[in-house]
């Protein structure tokens, strides 16, 4: 069984003026010159290397930690590197405001928790009053992430039944093994 | 509160309740994958299923090579011989290049019928929602999936009903109809929602016009889009499916639309979608006298034997202009026999047009010629996006007024239009 509580440090894709970014799209996330890279090992080192601000993303982030992201994350084209690029460097969970449609389709097959809730980043409506660095607790049963750093916590939806078996499962493919 | 046609269809495809927003579990009735995707799909299973079993169902589970029909370089080649291999050691049914586009190939085969559910590696699988069936085109992970276990997972949609009403004018055809609704909707105007149609314009449509109008929900960013069989339409299914299904969908009342939108076709002539975008359609008069160096005739849009037989209106008795480059191609083998015993491929061959294998054809990249710099195209098929194909220019409309571009050399009022019947 993977654990349905995770704990780890956020990552809020903010800009220099500390606003959240948004409409991130595959290019800034994992750029096409990349694309021929199918080893899930090596992909982990180019994440965000194309994003401003976030091109040393790579050598900060931790096994564990957790991305928090804006609008529209993962717009533009469908390449699963985008996704497993995250894997690779041992994220946890993606927390976002929105998601890219096709984007969202493979994190979900990725295995990798996907909590969709609005204003969750952003300055405005920020009920967890996160920044960088703070210690969150989600549980992906019930949907509640607490802010251990402020003691701030908030009730976002659950992962939906269907997305926590996937998960349960390791992906999408692990899961079809069973049939 | 009543179900709408998206929700009636996945409540019989799942164990879960279909609560628009929520994810469920979504049963696949029919599962096929085309040369485009088709090869990702067959890596996929080899990859992550290596000692296990790779097909859920071979009864419902096909590859259909149209894209680019026969392979016109070394990639599709390879891709397509990929898919074969894998095809023939799994037992899967392959409808290879000779046959023409898969969707219509299922709807001919009787293998989709209404309330079915239906995904491939095709992003106008959504053309089914002709016969009131779902079908969605989704990448190649997902397509492995429904391969493999038979289901995917599906956020369910929310749903708008679009009513169309009015009388429009004489040659309006359905592809007037659907540039009509695109040019109101716009590019996001239905994103990630299903539309239900209706109205009496909808309700007469015959099933290559259904096809026409659901083909393009697309370009109007829909997931899907419905429409509730006729008696034409039953009848097609089931002489194609030996018997009909249990359940057809109806429209419900009280349905939670999202939005409801009217939209007005009184008076209208036909329409013409203007290059790069879709979405820009004017009427004919407005986008008259530009000069047109080749012509498509085809597609999954436009590409049935009553399409041909409207072009041939005008075809069977004015030709093709000189210098224009007239090119047809047949949706499928079904109606490329159909054109053969009409007579009228002998009336296209001596109205001067170019005719081709049964394909995606001009949709494709390049399998029927590209446009270059300058080139003005125009073609019945569903997109115009720059560059798709090539570096010309292309415009959309119905067959008829293609036809009588290809025939004038330039884009004709409706006043020259009427003239030339």
């Amino acid at each position: 069984m993977k654990p349905s509580i995770l704990k780890g440090k956020v990552w809020i894709l903010r800009d220099s003026n500390n606003k959240m970014i948004n409409n991130i799209d595959t290019d800034m996330i994992f750029h096409n010159k990349y694309l021929h890279i199918t080893n899930i090992n090596e992909m982990g080192q180019y994440a965000l290397d194309n994003l401003e601000g976030w091109t040393d993303f790579s050598k900060k982030a931790e096994p564990g930690d957790i991305l928090v992201v804006g609008e529209n994350f993962g717009a533009g084209s469908s390449r699963q590197q985008a996704v497993d690029c995250f894997i690779s460097l041992g994220i946890q969970a993606l927390i976002g405001e929105s998601f890219g449609a096709i984007y969202k389709r493979n994190t979900i097959n990725a295995g990798l928790p996907l909590i969709e809730s609005p204003h969750i980043g952003g300055m405005e409506g920020d009920k967890l009053k996160m920044e960088s660095g703070n210690e969150v607790e989600i549980d992906l049963l019930n949907g509640t992430i607490l802010n251990k750093t402020t003691g701030k916590s908030y009730k976002a939806n659950p992962l939906p039944e269907v997305v926590y078996e996937i998960y349960q499962n390791g992906g999408v493919f692990e899961y079809a093994k069973k049939f | 509160m009543g179900q709408s046609v998206i929700q009636q269809i996945l409540s019989r495809h799942s164990d879960q309740k279909p609560v628009v927003g929520d994810i469920i579990w979504m049963n696949i009735d029919l599962r096929t994958a085309r040369d485009f995707g088709g090869p990702n799909v067959v890596e996929n299973l080899e990859h992550y299923f290596e000692n296990n079993k790779k097909v859920d169902d071979i009864s419902k589970t096909y590859f259909t090579f149209d894209t680019v029909a026969p392979a016109k370089n070394i990639g599709y080649a390879d891709n397509q011989h990929k898919c074969r291999m894998f095809a023939w050691k799994e037992g899967i049914k392959i409808f290879d290049v000779d046959q023409g586009i898969g969707t219509h190939i299922m709807l001919e085969k009787g293998y989709v019928g209404p309330g079915y559910t239906a995904v491939g590696t095709d992003s106008h699988y959504n053309i089914l929602g002709a016969i009131c069936a779902f079908g969605q085109g989704m990448g190649d992970q997902d397509i492995a999936l429904a391969f493999r276990a038979g289901r995917v997972w599906y956020e369910v949609p929310p749903s708008m009903l679009v009513s169309i009403k009015g009388k429009p004018r004489e040659l309006f055809s359905a592809k007037d109809l659907t540039l009509k609704v695109l040019g109101r909707l716009g590019a996001k105007g239905a994103l990630g929602r299903c539309i239900e149609y209706k109205g009496e314009p909808v309700d007469k449509l015959d099933l290559p016009g259904r096809i026409t109008l659901a083909s393009m929900a697309t370009e109007m960013g829909a997931i899907s889009s419905f429409i509730i069989p006729d008696e034409g339409v039953l009848e097609f299914c089931k002489k194609r499916m030996g018997k009909l299904p249990s359940f057809i969908p109806e429209m419900e009342e009280n349905v939670d639309y999202i939005e409801k939108i009217e939209i007005d076709i009184n008076d209208c002539i036909p329409q013409i979608s203007r290059p790069n975008h879709p979405e820009d359609v004017v009427s004919i008069d407005e986008a008259a006298g530009a000069k047109i160096h080749s012509v498509f005739i085809g597609s999954c849009t436009n590409g049935r034997f009553e399409d041909f037989e409207a072009a041939a209106r005008l075809l069977e008795k004015h030709k093709v202009e000189q210098s224009v480059m007239c090119r047809l191609v047949p949706s499928t083998r079904e109606v490329y026999g159909q054109l053969l015993e009409s007579g009228l491929l002998r009336k296209f061959y001596e109205a001067g047009a170019i005719i081709s294998n049964p394909g995606c054809g001009g949709c494709a990249s390049g399998q029927i010629g590209m446009t270059g710099t300058g080139e003005v195209q125009i073609s019945t098929s569903n997109r115009n996006f720059k560059g798709k194909q090539g570096n010309g220019l292309t415009y959309l409309a119905s067959p008829l007024i293609a036809a009588a571009c290809a025939i004038k050399g330039e884009i004709v009022d409706y006043k020259t239009l009427l003239n030339m019947m």
